[in-house]
């Protein structure tokens, strides 16, 4: 009761806050609120017996997150409460509280913050520190940052301190003290002769290090393990160029079963742009990249580092039936993709021209040997695995080829149609062992109606055809929008080729909406079909669930 | 603690709906390093568009609806650029997954306005955004005077009529 009431009260001394305006004439107040409710109901044809998941009837998620700015200082917060987490989010999650709170003062030259923050050094492949809402993904960095640009085209940045891990506050010889320091140079600003040169070049560099005391009562494990990383951004023309290596020094964990081999990724992409056409290329490899404050976490949670998978990221309902999740332990793959216009009033491309997107992704293994004859592959308290740095291992983890093409035919009518072939690996990465490589053919087309200048009417049809898991699906999405206001929509998944016939399930929604400018609420009924949410790569599982699913979010 | 949520979900409705009756008078950007799609540093209280109006819209590749806003922005751009003289910025806050992929992307879909990346969203969170498609307008001085998040078909129509009135100097801040 008294949660509540002090929800209320800064909720509503917030409006009145704003309203007035500022007591400092030049202060500001920013914020945004989200509170998501989940409310299940018993559904016999999915295997739900009873209204509980996880032992609750309800799941509730809600945060609402403030900035004060006064000149160069700025300070805020976020509150969060999960009253228990809607299913499929961390259980650790369950609770209330400030998770994130923090004061920084920010010049031309220098920026200081305490408390809680965000950042990323590179691309985030020795630290990057950041938060998803719709994952419960949150590894914020408790401590100070420091950054310093002594001379245009120089940053320097620090960082000190513990990260976030659900609710459990930092005790000693608990989780890992973060330290970390990045420079990055830009030679075209800092050499000024050079700065209109065609060849633009930056060059970055990073060092972190943790420190967790050695509570493991099995393996003698090494308490400072250290990460470093060196980057460039090369532009020649239309030509971009870049790259990031990363070395991790050693880090037996529980992720990679407590070897100790070092750790190394690589990531080197590369792109020609040019008016109406864009060829991208990127390789990458990680080779026992997991870097966490705690040896012992596996779950999503306290990861120090970020391994971003290198995947096209399917949104459409069937196409994200079978998302991929980066390996930590070992991966290699590169992946390809073209985007071209057909140019307005050529043939093909009709008086509104026409989209061309193709994409191939692939990511394998790393191919493995034994590091002697008396250890076997990853064995506990070894050197785990050898491995060449460029060879593919056998087991294709995922790949896709994508094509879609865009195309809008008159100023009411445009289409999207997408064709997807998969090969993905779903003993590996959803843990279905012993499963054989779902290959799956997925066809898409997705049509918008626009009957008058602000209503318009967008469905979508849907095939997934395969041999393997569960078979065949199809879907089907009718959406109804009048501008700016309101949405409607129904869809449908049907899982009709199910070997199975009493699994032969639909998984029905409706849903609807209403916004008025930053203010967003949409409630949607049906099923929810088991599953993995994933977001960058990072993933949650999701159980099967049907009920009621409101979301309302504001900012100002 | 069905009701803790009703009372919260209402918190944030009546705080909503009251907040959005009066955007911030003078409120402006805030002072952010984000990058080109060169790669280079940019600050964002370098955004500029001498005297005259800005949108600002943050998006990814992954979202589809965003897109959907910035192909209706670009299908009229020319226009609105000789009407209002209107600056286009389209944030992308892609991480490092495909934060490369956006600069032959962008040309590939011979987008014409300015595209900034923000790989760990530090100016999405700065300007509280949540959701996105989010999209800004800027009045001449700096001033956000409107903000909107979703995008339906036709919201293009709405966004540039404000702009003209904020580019005569008939817009007032919190009406429509």
């Amino acid at each position: 009761m008294k949660k509540l009431v002090t929800i209320l009260i800064f909720a509503l001394s917030l409006t009145t806050t704003v309203t007035a305006q500022g007591f400092l004439g030049k202060s500001e107040v920013h914020g945004s609120f989200e509170a998501d409710g989940m409310y299940y109901h018993a559904d016999k044809d999915l295997g739900i017996t009873d209204s509980l998941i996880n032992g609750n009837i309800f799941g509730f998620n809600g945060f609402a997150d403030i900035i004060y700015t006064l000149g160069d200082f700025s300070a805020g917060f976020r509150y969060e409460a999960y009253l228990p987490p809607i299913a499929g989010f961390d259980p650790s999650l369950d609770g209330q509280g400030f998770p994130y709170l923090w004061a920084s003062y920010t010049t031309e030259k220098f920026s200081f913050t305490v408390g809680n923050f965000y950042e990323q050094f590179g691309n985030g492949l020795v630290l990057r520190t950041y938060q998803e809402w719709t994952l419960g993904y949150d590894n914020s960095i408790n401590g100070i940052r420091i950054i310093y640009e002594p001379t245009k085209g120089i940053i320097l940045k620090g960082v000190y301190g513990t990260q976030r891990y659900f609710w459990a506050k930092y005790a000693k010889n608990g989780r890992g003290v973060i330290k970390g320091f990045d420079g990055e140079i830009n030679i075209n600003d800092v050499f000024g002769s050079l700065s209109d040169s065609k060849i633009k070049l930056i060059l970055g560099g990073s060092a972190v290090s943790k420190y967790q005391s050695d509570q493991n009562p099995f393996y003698k494990l090494p308490q400072n393990v250290g990460a470093f990383a060196g980057r460039f951004n090369l532009g020649i023309g239309r030509f971009v160029f870049t790259s990031e290596y990363a070395h991790i020094i050693n880090d037996p964990s529980a992720v990679n079963n407590y070897i100790y081999k070092p750790g190394n990724g690589l990531t080197f992409a590369g792109s020609y742009s040019t008016k109406g056409l864009g060829i991208f290329a990127m390789f990458k490899r990680n080779d026992n990249m997991s870097y966490k404050s705690d040896e012992a976490v596996t779950s999503n949670a306290l990861d120090i580092n970020f391994l971003p998978p290198l995947i096209e990221a399917h949104t459409y309902m069937l196409a994200s039936m079978y998302p991929y999740a980066t390996q930590p332990n070992g991966e290699i793959g590169f992946q390809f993709e073209i985007i071209y216009s057909v140019p307005k009033k050529s043939k093909l491309g009709g008086k509104y021209g026409m989209s061309i997107n193709i994409n191939y992704s692939q990511m394998n293994d790393i191919a493995r040997e034994r590091v002697n004859d008396t250890s076997f592959i990853g064995e506990s308290g070894t050197m785990g695995w050898k491995s060449d740095f460029f060879k593919f291992g056998k087991q294709i983890f995922n790949r896709d080829l994508t094509i879609e093409i865009d195309k809008k035919f008159n100023r009411r009518f445009k289409s999207i149609f997408k064709y997807i072939y998969q090969d993905y690996d779903i003993s590996t990465i959803l843990g279905h062992t012993g499963d054989p490589n779902v290959k799956a053919n997925i066809g898409i087309v997705d049509m918008t109606w626009k009957f008058t200048s602000k209503k318009a009417i967008r469905w979508e049809l849907q095939g997934l055809w395969t041999k393997q898991d569960k078979g065949n699906w199809a879907a089907a999405l009718i959406e109804y929008t009048v501008s700016p206001h309101w949405f409607f929509s129904i869809a449908d998944q049907y899982n009709y080729g199910n070997d199975h016939t009493s699994e032969r399930i639909h998984y029905y929604t409706g849903s609807f909406g209403y916004t008025l400018r930053t203010t967003r609420l949409s409630l949607t009924y049906g099923r929810q079909r088991e599953g993995v949410v994933c977001v960058g790569g990072v993933c949650r599982q999701v159980p099967a669930s049907s009920g009621f699913y409101l979301t309302v979010s504001s900012s100002f | 603690m069905m009701k803790k949520v009703l009372i919260f979900s209402l918190a944030i409705l009546i705080s909503g709906f009251i907040t959005a009756q009066e955007t911030k008078q003078g409120s402006k950007l805030p002072s952010v390093n984000i990058k080109t799609l060169e790669g280079q540093t940019f600050n964002t209280k370098d955004i500029n568009n001498n005297g005259k109006p800005i949108i600002i819209s943050f998006w990814a590749l992954w979202c589809t609806p965003c897109k959907k806003e910035l192909n209706a922005y670009n299908d009229n751009y020319e226009d609105w650029q000789e009407e209002t003289g209107v600056k286009i910025i389209a944030v992308s806050i892609d991480d490092s997954r495909s934060s490369a992929k956006v600069l032959p992307f962008v040309r590939g879909k011979d987008w014409e306005f300015e595209v900034l990346l923000d790989p760990n969203s530090d100016f999405k969170r700065a300007m509280s955004v949540n959701m996105i498609p989010h999209t800004f307008i800027l009045d001449g001085e700096g001033n956000i005077v409107y903000q909107h998040t979703s995008y339906y078909e036709g919201l293009e129509d709405e966004i540039f009529e404000i702009v003209e009135k904020v580019a005569a100097g008939e817009y007032e801040s919190g009406t429509k």
